[in-house]
């Protein structure tokens, strides 16, 4: 039962906060606390996974093949911990932060519902539960774009649900055609069923449209233009959660489905997926070069740090998934962090927009320290989590002779520290707009007090993500354990 | 048969794609639902129907006798509808919101992007 816990303590949690929907202190307080919860049921099962190998649950009452199976392996339980990490800091982030959607009674149970749907989808070990647990985390959201309750959040909704919509059929469809291929639902079976010389033919074409399914959720070219369209409307608690998690969670599902289920995909797919990777990359670091709205320009940024994961699993060895792994953690964590900073800037220089705000370096040092410290892992400098992400999937693209996708992610590391030091120059040194201007005396900057729980939380987040990156050893002999048996009995 | 629903399928899908690619709000909502309708069937259809036995385990059987239906289509079907119906309801409530501004064009829903025109740097703006 220990690996249904991180999915269950939280449906509990959205269910007690959604009926205390009218006691607003004591909703935040069963919230904070079911948050608290589940990190530490995803702690115990990750211990209990490292000691004791794969832990897996048989729903139903059916022999295996037949059960809906719920499995945590070293990989699974691992971004299960990360996610419940995650939950925390947000839940913690969100007491005492106005903006607008952020005082309604439907938040809490919605971002308990999209955790646990995340984790549940990091725990099926079946391609039907992976579709239903899916689309919780597509209502969780949607939920969470409209409680804004302004037009653009509509908007936002709408894009998001058109897009969501059309990449959820594909995906049932999909699953529906493996499912009457191979006769099989459970990952065991399809990993053995696959193999089977009568469904060369058909299956790639399935799995192909399969991965469609999966790239569109996860924002990659040419499918993401829904991902800056909406993101950037949520309140910063919110939008760092959902952009620290979301994206990642199909990258992790198709690193799932390629290199651990249908590991006999053909080349050709794959091959097509590294390119699609380098074009994901590009695309996503050169919309945030032109953007000057904070949010926007990280969430083009979420678009081009899914190009890294999609290359390390289109290197379709134990060596990258190594790679994707790792960069897998250090993003979910670099990126959920630098939307709570830029929620702080927010509050300090009083808007989004990179041209209306400014002096924050002088204000607030600690701020600025705190920013560099998740800049530099995003762009890569070492030692920072981004840099040894990074090191581990270049390695390996350059062993295999990947020379284009290799330099390719290496310009987008360069592009990534301009529009980096784009937000420090425009947010921290240059001297805000209003003081400039005639009209100085009406705003001084920084006045605004920050609360403490949210700077307390994002130093929590900066803390992890320094020590991840000073000492990356175990954490790197963690991922090489956990990917080993990954892309084994590949045909290439 | 196969080929009836084949050709229902195609039909479904067709008109789905067509609905769903206009700039319609509304139409674009009911394209989607048609699509889904059209992938519910794809479903169903994968797994063979042809035998019209319920999937009944007979008195005194201990399993279910091979000439009858597959039930679990059936059921990822009835999951995949009540999902699908959700969030069909949601999609019409929000549809119905945003289309009394815009009068239903999609083409209109602007608000949460920067102005087409936006410079790439002006200078200080009002707060």
């Amino acid at each position: 039962m220990l690996v249904l816990s991180p999915l269950l303590v939280p449906l509990i949690t959205a269910l007690l906060t959604a009926l205390l929907a009218r006691h607003a202190a004591m909703q935040t307080r069963v919230s904070v606390l079911g948050a608290a919860a589940q990190l530490i049921f995803a702690t115990m099962l990750l211990i209990e996974v490292t000691q004791g190998g794969r832990q897996s649950v048989a729903l139903g009452n059916w022999p295996l093949p037949y059960a809906i199976e719920f499995a945590a392996d070293a990989l699974s339980a691992a971004l299960v911990m990360i996610a419940a990490l995650l939950g925390f800091a947000t839940v913690l982030f969100s007491r005492h932060w106005n903006e607008a959607g952020m005082e309604t009674p439907g938040l809490q149970p919605l971002l308990h519902g999209l955790l646990a749907a995340t984790a549940a989808v990091f725990l099926a070990a079946d391609l039907f539960n992976l579709y239903v647990w899916f689309e919780l985390m597509l209502i969780s959201v949607l939920g969470l774009l409209v409680l804004g309750g302004k037009r653009q959040h509509g908007e936002a909704a709408f894009k998001y649900f058109a897009v969501s919509m059309l990449g959820t059929l594909l995906m049932l469809g999909a699953v529906g055609m493996i499912y009457g291929a191979t006769g099989h639902l459970n990952f065991s079976a399809l990993r053995a069923a696959a193999t089977q010389p009568a469904l060369a033919s058909a299956l790639p074409a399935y799995i192909g449209l399969l991965l469609l399914a999966v790239l569109l959720k996860a924002g990659a070219f040419p499918l993401f233009a829904w991902l800056p369209a909406s993101y950037h409307t949520l309140p910063a608690p919110v939008l760092a959660l959902v952009g620290g998690l979301l994206t990642k969670v199909a990258a992790y599902v198709l690193l799932r489905l390629l290199g651990d289920v249908f590991v006999a995909t053909p080349g050709l797919l794959i091959e097509a997926l590294g390119w699609l990777a380098l074009a994901t990359m590009l695309s996503g670091v050169l919309g945030a070069a032109y953007h000057w709205d904070l949010r926007r320009i990280l969430a083009f940024h979420i678009v081009s740090q899914i190009g890294y994961l999609l290359l390390g699993i289109a290197l379709a060895t134990p060596a990258g998934a190594a790679g994707t792994v790792f960069f897998l953690f250090h993003n979910i964590l670099v990126k959920a962090t630098l939307f709570l900073i830029a929620g702080l800037m927010w509050v300090s220089a009083g808007h989004y927009d990179l041209r209306r705000i400014g002096g924050l370096y002088q204000a607030r040092p600690l701020l600025a320290v705190l920013f560099l410290v998740s800049a530099f892992s995003l762009v890569g400098v070492p030692p920072t989590t981004g840099f040894w992400g990074k090191f581990l999937l270049l390695r390996e693209a350059f062993d295999q002779g990947r020379y284009v996708w290799g330099g390719g992610a290496l310009a987008v590391g360069l592009l990534t520290l301009y529009s980096m030091s784009k937000i420090w120059v425009e947010g921290f040194w240059k001297p805000h707009p209003m003081q400039q201007s005639d009209h100085g005396a009406q705003f001084q900057p920084a006045v605004a007090a920050l609360p403490v729980t949210a700077y307390a939380t994002v130093m929590l987040l900066s803390l992890v993500i320094l020590i991840m990156g000073i000492f990356p050893d175990p954490f790197i002999r963690y991922v090489d354990a956990a990917t080993a048996g990954f892309w084994t009995g590949a045909l290439r | 048969m196969s080929l009836i629903l084949m050709l229902g399928i195609s039909l479904t899908v067709a008109a789905g794609v067509l609905l769903a690619l206009s700039r319609d709000l509304f139409r674009l909502i009911v394209g989607l639902a048609v699509l889904g309708s059209a992938t519910n069937l794809i479903v169903f259809m994968a797994a063979r129907p042809g035998s019209l036995i319920p999937p009944l385990i007979e008195a005194g059987a201990q399993q279910l006798s091979t000439a009858a239906a597959n039930p679990l289509p059936q059921a990822l079907v009835l999951t995949a509808i009540v999902i699908g119906f959700a969030l069909l309801c949601f999609a019409l409530v929000l549809g119905a919101w945003l289309a009394r501004d815009s009068g239903g064009d999609t083409d209109q829903l602007r608000d949460a992007e920067p102005a087409a025109t936006d410079p790439v740097k002006p200078p200080v703006l009002e707060p």
